[in-house]
């Protein structure tokens, strides 16, 4: 009880915080939507379609929203080490309630916003040419939240360790483009020279891209599009096992860090 | 019935091989202000830190409120308020925000929780405004607003690390009219360090920290009666002279500070007019003064209790006194 007291109150504090800061949410959203209008427009015409019907700014579409919400849920850490910095984590660090549970709020706190950013990008889908049923949206909304549970619990667990805002903000610079480029959101998966191959493969974020695009596109796991593991296409399902597995990993990493730190 | 709501029991804290707390023990009694006084670098906000539970200890054991610091972490905590050192508010969020979470976080129950934040935010007189964010409040602000956090749960024990570092004259004043205001109305006991000595004369008992040891824990009148003798201090047109007179005709210990002469005799009235009458060296002015905690620190310690860091306000403080560095 005490438990779910904490992570809630941590979680509020974080969505309160974001609804304090709109700017923060315009500004998220801006380095997404320039992706898929300046790539969108000027390689779509260029390639023709990628897949029966399906041109680029389409395909790309869904990789943007999946590049959203991994973005802003992986920079979930920053907000422990700012906390840190100014001190605040002192008062949740005294508070009754236990540590575990505040990287558990914090981690929900970095999803939830992640997740809201995700769908403001949803509301773009007619500029990609796309249109969403009420089912697809239904059906996105927890592929998103895993992702962005996920990526934000990498990211708190980071921030349990990097102490500095300066040695976080590098570490977070070296990591992001990496996880962004090589998680499928701008290109298709199948085809790839071997050592690229292999880094969007042990790249987490590739299978919470790859599903939204299975729901997005409504493809099928043999089209060109999905991860082919061992000679095997995962199907959506499979997509989703691998990157809770790794989010329930990370999710009790962070957990336990945040516990046994001073 | 217990008579200590925070006993400490042979306490230690080591840093590799620096010993932060050096086998400490004592007991607070409920509704007391305890004063914990060292220089910066002594070991008080070490001490703090185990009893607030931020830190584990070494050895030995700490007991608040009947709970153990180590092994009941949640009790501990739910009993004890903390105003820290450095700011830990939320400065994104209002200050009625940030005791909302305080709030929620210290489950005060629901029914009492915004007749409560509305209490505490009246008693530091910030409930004007309340819905301004904190990075808007000036540094007092914060500060009475972090003293009225620590108590919106209804803490057992209140513990002030410096509360007042770093504050005008007048915010500290006004700081210090709560602290005294609580214990009259809740009963709530306080547990200060400071190294503001005026401030330590407002504790009801005093423990001196130096190195890590507990030097001494007795109440203020007490501790100056360790110094016991009255204090003349003495500006002459030769000190060294004048130092070497006062040597051999009062058998006495001089200090020299950098423009004074201050000596202990043991009783001043009388003293006085027989110095003046019979020095020889020309005497530019005198003064004398009763033994202050100053005085105490200094003859337990063998120091001033300052350092590098102290602020501003402190130095004027000290000037006020009549107090320089020592050569």
């Amino acid at each position: 009880m005490n438990n779910l007291r904490g992570v809630y109150t941590i979680w509020y504090r974080d969505i309160l915080r974001f609804w304090h800061d709109k700017m923060r949410m315009i500004g998220s959203l801006i380095l997404p939507l320039l992706f898929l209008v300046v790539f969108g427009s000027g390689l779509s015409a260029r390639m023709g379609f990628l897949a029966p019907g399906i041109d680029f700014t389409q395909f790309m579409f869904p990789g943007i929203i999946g590049m959203t919400v991994l973005m802003s849920s992986f920079m979930a850490g920053v907000s422990v080490v700012w906390d840190r910095e100014f001190g605040f984590l002192k008062e949740v660090l005294v508070a009754p309630i236990s540590r575990a549970s505040v990287a558990a709020g914090k981690t929900l706190g970095a999803a939830t916003v992640a997740l809201l950013q995700g769908v403001i990008i949803l509301l773009f889908a007619p500029l990609a040419g796309i249109s969403l049923s009420a089912g697809t949206v239904l059906a996105l909304l927890p592929l998103m939240f895993l992702l962005a549970a996920s990526m934000g619990s990498l990211g708190v667990l980071l921030a349990t360790r990097i102490r500095s805002m300066e040695a976080f903000q590098a570490v977070m610079q070296m990591l992001m483009f990496p996880v962004v480029f090589l998680s499928g959101v701008f290109f298709p998966l199948q085809g790839l020279p071997a050592w690229m191959n292999i880094l969007v493969k042990i790249n987490p974020a590739t299978y919470g891209i790859a599903p939204i695009r299975q729901v997005v596109l409504g493809v099928l796991p043999d089209s060109p599009f999905s991860i082919n593991l061992f000679g095997h296409n995962l199907s959506l399902w499979e997509n989703v096992t691998v990157l809770a597995v790794f989010g329930a990993a990370m999710i009790l990493l962070a957990m336990w860090s945040f516990s046994s730190q001073e | 019935m217990v008579n200590h709501i925070i006993k400490v029991e042979n306490l230690v804290k080591r840093f590799g091989e620096l010993v932060a707390v050096d086998d400490i023990s004592f007991t607070v009694a409920p509704g007391e202000i305890f004063g914990f006084l060292g220089p910066n670098g002594a070991g008080k906000t070490t001490t703090i830190n185990i009893l607030c539970t931020l830190s584990k200890p070494t050895s030995g054991r700490a007991i608040i409120h009947g709970f153990d610091v180590v092994h009941q972490q949640s009790q501990v905590r739910q009993s004890i308020g903390l105003v820290f050192q450095d700011p830990s508010l939320d400065e994104r969020l209002s200050g009625l925000q940030n005791l909302r979470f305080h709030a929620l976080v210290y489950n005060v129950p629901a029914a009492v929780r915004g007749e409560r934040i509305e209490q505490v935010l009246k008693m530091v007189e910030l409930w004007d405004r309340r819905h301004n964010q904190v990075r808007y409040y000036s540094g007092g602000m914060k500060r009475r607003l972090e003293i009225a956090r620590g108590l919106l749960h209804h803490p057992e024990v209140l513990f002030l690390d410096e509360p007042t570092l770093g504050l005008d004259p007048q915010t500290r004043s006004r700081i210090w009219e709560y602290i005294l205001e609580l214990r009259q109305r809740e009963g709530t006991t306080v547990f200060l360090t400071t190294h503001y000595m005026d401030e330590a004369e407002e504790a009801n008992r005093i423990a001196i920290i130096d190195h890590g040891r507990l030097v001494a824990v007795d109440t203020p009148e007490r501790l100056k009666k360790i110094v016991g003798r009255d204090i003349v201090s003495v500006k002459t047109d030769d000190d060294d002279k004048a130092a070497e007179e006062i040597r051999l005709r009062y058998r006495t210990e001089v200090r020299r500070d950098s423009d004074s002469l201050t000596f202990e005799v043991a009783s001043g009235e009388e003293f006085l007019p027989a110095f003046i009458r019979e020095f020889g060296t020309r005497i530019l002015s005198v003064g004398l003064r009763r033994p202050s905690l100053d005085d105490v620190f200094l003859k337990l310690t063998g120091r001033e209790i300052r350092d590098e860091e102290v602020s501003d306000v402190f130095k004027a403080t000290v000037r006020q006194h009549g107090r320089h560095t020592r050569r």
